[in-house]
C-alpha cells in the first residue's frame, strides 16, 4: 500500500507541477493573433502554391486581415467566390478575382520535331537546357523532362506519353504560376479566363527564321504574319519570327487559327463566331 | 628529382595518349571560314567588318568590346560573305562572321609573307605595357580551354604583386597531346614567350610544370635551359587534375590560392604553354592568334594526330582530315574526356577553346544506370578542392541552394573526379553544376 | 552519319568501379575467416552460414519484389555480406530458426525499413545480432563443447565432461581476473583455435582480409587502425592486457568488417578517426564495467547513431583555407 500511494503521489505531483509551469509559460509567451486570420485560413486551400504572390496561405490570410483594401488580393487556388467570403469576414469590398490558367506554347511532339541526338544525363529540363540545344534541332521547344510537372502541386501538368512534351490540364490548373517560373525555356504563360471566352494561343516559341523554323518542326510558327493580318482586333503581334496573341484584346473568334498555314495556333473553349459568320 | 604534386584528392585515369609524339600536321584551308565573335570568356567581340568587304590574312575583323574580351582575326585572305548567327557545337546560336577564302592553295604562304618579324632588338625595346597591348590586340587567349583573355591575365590588378610565372604543361587530361607536341617541337619559342610574359608582369622567375609522362618535353626544356636560372622545369606526378590552375600553383610553389581568389593572390601568373607560344608569335612574328594545335583522337579513329587548324574551320572537316568518323561513333567531345563538352553538331566551327576533338565509340559513350549512394566517401577523398560532392548532390536534388553555398560549392573546379570514381555511377558533377548555375542566378545579397 | 550522337555532361570517363565490385571484394576478403570458422567448428558453421546468407538474400528479394516493386539488386552482393557477417557473429550451435529470425530482422528492419541499400542508419548484420542477443541471451552465449576456450587446459575449467564451452572473454569476465594472463594460449588465439562466434576466432584470417581490402582500396586504414589503437590504449589504461582485448573476442572482426561498413561510417578522414576511436573506447568500457563480456556490437551500433552528427561537424579542409 505504501509503495503504491507513494508512486501515485510522486507521479501525480510531477504532473500537477508540470501543468502549473506550462500554464504560466503559455501565459507569459502568449502572442495575440487576429482571430480573422484563422477564419480566413480555414477557407483557403492550404496548398501554399504562392499564386497570390505571398509566401503561403497563412501569409495571405494575414495580409487580408490587416489590409485596408482588398484590391489586388486574389487567391487563385480556391475558386471564384473565395474573395467574396473573405470580404465578408474582413468587412471590405472585394472584386471577384480573375481566374488564370497556364497554356503551353509548344506543341512539337516527337512526330513533329525530329530527334537528332541522344541526351544521356539527369532527367531535368534545367540541366539539359543549360548543356545544349536539346535532342531536337529546335532550340526553343519543350524538352519534355518534366521540370514543370514536378513543380505543379495541383497535378495539372503531365508529360504526354506519345508526344513526349508537357501538357496542361486546364480543368485542374489554378494559375499559380509555378510552372511559368520553372520552365527554363519560358514555354508556359498565364492567360486570364474571362467568362466563357475561349482562349486562343500560339503553340510555338521558335524564334528562328522561317526557313529554318520550318525544317526544325512541322508545326512551328514561321512568323509569316497571316494571323496578324486576319485579326480584326489587333490582338496578334509578330516579333522576332514568332506570333503572340494578346489575351486582353483577343475576342476568341479563331480567325487566326483558321488562317495559320502551320497549324501552330490552338484554342480551348467554344470559339465565338465572328459577325460575318453569324450573318451567313 | 622528386616529382611534385598537389596534396589532396586526385584520380588516376588511364592516360590513353594515342597521339603522343606524333608530328604536328597542318590541314588544308577550307573554302569557308566561320569565326565566332565570342572567342573568349567575357563580352563577345564587336564586329568591325561588313559583308562584301575583303580582308587580308591576320586582319582584325572584330575588336574587343570590353576589358574582358578578345579581338578576332581572319586566318585567311578573303571576302566577308555574311555576318549571321551560327550554331556552336552545343547548338546554341552565336554571332559569327563567315569569310570566303581566296586562293585556297596559297592561303598559308600569303599569311606568312604578310609579316615582317620583329628583330630581337625591337623586342627588347618593348615596354611591359606595349607587350600587353600587342598580346591583347593579337587576340591571344588562354589556350588550355578556359579562353581567358591573356591581356587581362597579364594586367596585374593594382595592389597585388606577382612573384612567379608558371607555365602549365601538365596536360593531365587523358587523350590530349597538343601541348606535348608543341613543347617537344618548339621549346625555344615557348621559352621566349615565357620571358615575354615574365617581362610583362615584372617577375624574374618562372617554372614550367610538366607531368612526368612527357619525358621528351622535359628533356627538351632541360637542354635548352641549361645554365639559365630564371626559368626552371619541374616534372610533376601523373595525377588528375594536376593541370588545374590552383593545383598546379600548389604543386610548384606550395602556396594555396585563397577561396574565391585569383592565382595572383598566391603570387602566381599561370599560362598554358600553348598560350606562351601564341605570345611569342604575336610579339616576334606580329602574328595574331588565328590557328592552334588540335589533338584529334579516339580509339577507333583512322588517323588520329595533332593537327594545326585554322580557327573557324568546321569540326567535321577536321574529323574528315583525321580519317572521318568511324562507323560506331557514339560521342564527339570538344576537349578532353574529363572536362570536355560533348558536341551535338559537327557543322560548327572550331574556336580557340578547342584543344582536342575526341571521338568515342558507342561502347564508351553511354553512362551506366544510377544506383543509390552507399556513402563510400570516395567522392570526398578524391575531391582536389576538399569539398563534399555527395552532400552537394543531395542538396541540389532538394533544391536547397542556400545550404549548398555554405558547402563552398562555388570553389568546385568541375574536374569531374567525383563522378569518375563514384561506384554508384551517380551524376555528382551534373547536380553540382546545376546548383552553381542556380546560385549564379540568385540575387546577390 | 547514321547513328545519333550522344550528348552528356563531363566527365565522359568512368573508373569502372561499381557497388558490386566493392561488395564482391569484401566477400573475397571474408573468405579466409570463413575457412577458419569451418575448420574450427566443422559442419555446424557451414550450416549456420548457409542458412543466414540464404535467409538474407530471400528476405531482400521478397521485400524488393513485393513491397518496393524495384528491380532485383541481389547480385550486387550486399545481402550476401550481411548474411555472412551475421553468421560470423553467431555461435555455431545456434538453432537454425533463430538464424533465420536474425536474418529477417537484419535485412527487414536493419536495412529495408530505411529504404534499402545506402539508407540504413545501423549496420544491418549487427542489428540482427543484437536483436538475437537480447531475445535469446542463453542460446546466443552457448558455445560448442569440445572447442578450446583459448585457455591453457586447467583441471576443471573446461573438462571433457562439460556440455558447453565458454569464450575466453566470458571466462575472464566471470573469474574477476582470477585466471592470470599466463594461462592464455596466444597461438591458439591467432590461428582461430578457440571458442566464440564463427567469424571472430581467426585473427590472422581477419587481418589477411584487411590487407586484401586495403590493397584493393575498398576501405582506407583510418577506421580499423584508430579503433584497434584506441581499444588497446584504453585496455592498457584500465589495467587490462591490450593484446588480449584486441585479439580475443570480436574486436578485430568489428574493426575490419563491421565498423568499416560504408553506409554507416563517417565520410571524412577526421570523422572516421573519431568514430573508430570512440568505438574502441566504448568497447573497452563495456568489457570492463558492463555485464556483457563483449561490447563491440553495441559500441559500433552506438557510434553508427553518431555518424550523421560526425558528418555534420567534420568537413574536409577546403583548398585555400589551410593555415600556413
Amino acid at each position: 500500500m505504501g509503495v503504491i500511494s507513494t508512486t501515485i503521489l510522486v507521479i501525480g505531483g510531477i504532473g500537477v507541477l508540470a501543468a502549473i509551469v506550462l500554464y504560466f509559460v503559455a501565459k507569459k509567451f502568449y502572442v495575440y493573433e487576429n482571430p480573422k486570420i484563422a477564419e480566413i485560413e480555414e477557407l483557403l486551400p492550404g496548398a501554399n502554391c504562392g499564386g497570390c504572390g505571398m509566401s503561403g496561405c497563412h501569409a495571405f490570410a494575414k495580409a487580408c486581415a490587416e489590409t485596408d483594401s482588398l484590391d489586388g488580393f486574389n487567391c487563385t487556388g480556391a475558386g471564384k467566390d473565395i474573395m467574396e467570403k473573405i470580404s465578408v469576414i474582413v468587412g471590405l469590398e472585394a472584386k471577384a478575382g480573375i481566374r488564370r490558367v497556364a497554356v503551353m506554347k509548344c506543341n512539337g511532339g516527337c512526330s513533329e520535331r525530329q530527334i537528332v541526338n541522344n541526351y544521356d544525363g539527369v532527367t531535368s529540363c534545367a540541366m539539359e537546357g543549360a548543356l545544349y540545344q536539346g535532342e531536337t534541332d529546335c532550340n526553343y521547344g519543350c524538352l519534355g523532362r518534366g521540370d514543370c510537372v514536378a513543380s505543379c502541386i495541383f497535378d495539372a501538368l503531365h508529360i504526354d506519353s506519345e508526344s513526349g512534351i508537357a501538357v496542361v490540364d486546364h480543368e485542374k490548373c489554378v494559375g499559380c504560376g509555378k510552372c511559368v517560373k520553372t520552365c527554363p525555356r519560358g514555354l508556359l504563360e498565364l492567360v486570364p479566363v474571362i467568362d466563357d471566352k475561349p482562349i486562343v494561343w500560339v503553340t510555338c516559341m521558335n524564334h528562328d527564321k522561317g526557313a529554318l523554323a520550318m525544317k526544325e518542326c512541322t508545326i512551328s510558327c514561321i512568323g509569316c504574319g497571316k494571323c496578324k493580318r486576319v485579326c480584326e482586333h489587333g490582338a496578334v503581334d509578330v516579333e522576332d519570327f514568332v506570333a503572340h496573341i494578346n489575351p486582353e484584346l483577343c475576342v476568341g473568334c479563331g480567325e487566326c487559327e483558321a488562317a495559320c498555314p502551320r497549324g501552330s495556333i490552338t484554342h480551348i473553349g467554344d470559339l465565338i463566331p465572328t459577325k460575318k459568320e453569324a450573318e451567313s | 628529382m622528386k616529382l611534385k604534386t598537389f596534396r589532396k584528392g586526385g584520380i588516376h585515369p588511364a592516360p590513353s595518349k594515342l597521339t603522343s609524339g606524333m608530328p604536328i600536321v597542318e590541314i588544308g584551308v577550307s573554302s569557308e571560314i566561320r569565326l565566332e565573335l565570342a572567342e573568349s570568356i567575357g563580352v563577345p567581340a564587336r564586329c568591325i567588318v561588313k559583308p562584301g568587304q575583303s580582308v587580308s590574312a591576320g586582319e582584325m575583323i572584330a575588336e574587343a568590346a570590353a576589358f574582358v574580351s578578345a579581338p578576332v582575326h581572319s586566318p585567311v585572305a578573303g571576302t566577308v560573305k555574311r555576318i549571321e548567327k551560327l550554331r556552336d557545337p552545343q547548338g546554341f546560336w552565336r554571332e559569327a562572321v563567315v569569310i570566303a577564302t581566296e586562293h585556297i592553295e596559297t592561303a598559308v604562304d600569303e599569311a606568312e609573307e604578310a609579316l615582317s618579324p620583329r628583330t630581337q632588338d625591337e623586342v627588347d625595346a618593348l615596354t611591359p605595357k606595349e607587350i600587353i597591348d600587342i598580346v591583347g590586340n593579337a587576340g591571344v587567349v588562354g589556350l588550355g580551354g578556359a579562353t581567358f583573355p591573356t591581356r587581362v591575365k597579364l594586367s596585374i590588378p593594382e595592389g597585388k604583386k606577382a612573384e612567379v610565372v608558371i607555365l602549365n604543361g601538365a596536360e593531365c587530361e587523358p587523350f590530349l597531346t597538343c601541348d606535348e607536341v608543341l613543347m617537344c617541337g618548339y621549346p625555344d619559342r615557348i621559352v621566349a614567350g615565357c620571358r615575354l610574359i615574365m617581362k610583362a608582369v615584372g617577375v624574374d622567375r618562372a617554372i614550367i610544370g610538366i607531368e612526368a609522362n612527357k619525358p621528351q618535353a622535359i628533356a627538351a626544356f632541360r637542354r635548352l635551359l641549361k645554365g639559365c636560372d630564371d626559368i626552371s622545369v619541374q616534372p610533376l606526378k601523373m595525377k588528375y587534375p594536376q593541370g588545374g590552375e590552383k593545383q598546379l600553383i600548389y604543386a610548384l610553389t606550395g602556396k594555396e590560392v585563397p577561396e574565391g581568389g585569383l592565382p595572383v593572390d598566391a603570387g602566381a601568373v599561370v599560362d598554358n604553354v600553348a598560350t606562351a607560344y601564341a605570345v611569342y608569335d604575336a610579339i616576334y612574328n606580329r602574328k595574331p592568334l588565328t590557328q592552334r594545335v588540335v589533338t584529334v583522337t579516339g580509339p577507333h579513329l583512322k588517323k588520329p594526330g595533332n593537327y594545326l587548324v585554322k580557327i573557324g574551320t568546321t569540326i567535321s572537316s577536321i574529323i574528315e582530315a583525321a580519317g572521318g568518323l568511324p562507323e560506331d561513333t557514339g560521342k564527339v567531345i570538344a576537349g578532353g574526356p574529363m572536362m570536355g563538352k560533348a558536341m551535338s553538331r559537327l557543322d560548327a566551327p572550331t574556336t580557340k577553346a578547342i584543344s582536342g576533338i575526341l571521338v568515342l565509340p558507342e561502347s564508351m559513350s553511354k553512362r551506366r544506370s544510377e544506383e543509390p549512394c552507399i556513402r563510400c566517401a570516395k567522392c570526398v577523398s578524391v575531391c582536389p578542392m576538399g569539398l563534399e560532392p555527395y552532400q552537394m548532390m543531395n542538396l541540389s536534388i532538394a533544391k536547397r541552394f542556400e545550404d549548398i553555398t555554405k558547402l563552398h560549392v562555388m570553389s568546385c573546379l568541375e574536374c569531374g573526379s567525383c563522378s569518375y570514381v563514384c561506384p554508384s555511377h551517380r551524376p555528382l558533377l551534373d547536380y553540382i553544376r546545376y546548383a552553381k548555375q542556380e546560385i549564379r542566378k540568385m540575387p546577390k545579397k | 552519319m547514321e547513328n545519333k550522337l550522344t550528348v552528356s555532361l563531363s566527365p565522359h570517363l568512368h573508373s569502372h568501379n561499381s557497388i558490386s565490385r566493392s561488395m564482391w571484394n569484401v566477400i573475397i576478403a571474408l573468405i579466409p575467416a570463413l575457412a577458419v570458422a569451418i575448420w574450427t567448428f566443422g559442419v555446424d558453421a557451414l550450416w549456420v552460414i548457409a542458412v543466414s546468407v540464404c535467409a538474407c538474400m530471400l528476405t531482400e528479394w521478397l521485400i524488393e519484389r513485393f513491397m518496393f516493386h524495384r528491380p532485383c539488386t541481389l547480385m550486387n552482393g550486399s545481402a550476401i555480406i550481411t548474411g555472412l557477417l551475421l553468421a560470423f557473429n553467431l555461435p555455431s550451435i545456434l538453432p537454425w530458426w533463430m538464424v533465420v529470425v536474425g536474418a529477417v530482422v537484419a535485412i527487414g528492419i536493419g536495412k529495408m525499413s530505411f529504404g534499402g541499400l545506402g539508407c540504413n542508419i545501423w549496420n544491418p548484420a549487427l542489428v540482427g545480432r543484437v536483436f538475437l542477443l537480447i531475445s535469446f541471451p542463453a542460446a546466443m552465449t552457448t558455445w560448442p563443447a569440445g572447442v578450446s576456450s583459448g585457455l591453457v587446459h586447467m583441471s576443471g575449467a573446461s573438462g571433457a565432461d562439460a556440455t558447453t564451452g565458454a569464450t575466453l572473454l566470458a571466462t575472464l569476465n566471470e573469474s574477476n581476473g582470477e585466471i592470470g594472463m599466463s594461462s592464455v594460449d596466444f597461438m591458439d588465439m591467432a590461428i582461430g583455435h578457440m571458442n566464440g562466434s564463427l567469424g571472430e576466432v581467426g585473427s590472422i584470417a581477419i587481418l589477411i582480409g584487411l590487407v586484401y581490402m586495403l590493397i584493393t582500396k575498398v576501405i582506407t586504414w583510418h577506421i580499423p587502425v584508430s579503433m584497434i589503437g584506441s581499444a588497446a590504449l584504453f585496455s592498457w589504461a584500465f589495467g587490462g592486457n591490450p593484446l588480449l582485448d584486441v585479439f580475443a573476442g570480436g574486436l578485430l572482426l568489428g574493426a575490419v568488417f563491421m565498423a568499416t561498413d560504408y553506409v554507416t561510417s563517417p565520410m571524412t578522414k577526421a570523422g572516421q578517426l573519431i568514430y573508430g576511436f570512440m568505438i574502441g573506447f566504448i568497447t573497452i568500457v563495456i568489457r570492463r564495467y558492463g555485464s556483457y563480456p563483449e561490447g563491440v556490437s553495441f559500441a559500433i551500433l552506438l557510434m553508427n547513431s553518431f555518424t550523421p552528427i560526425i558528418n555534420r561537424y567534420c568537413h574536409p579542409t577546403l583548398f585555400g583555407r589551410r593555415r600556413k
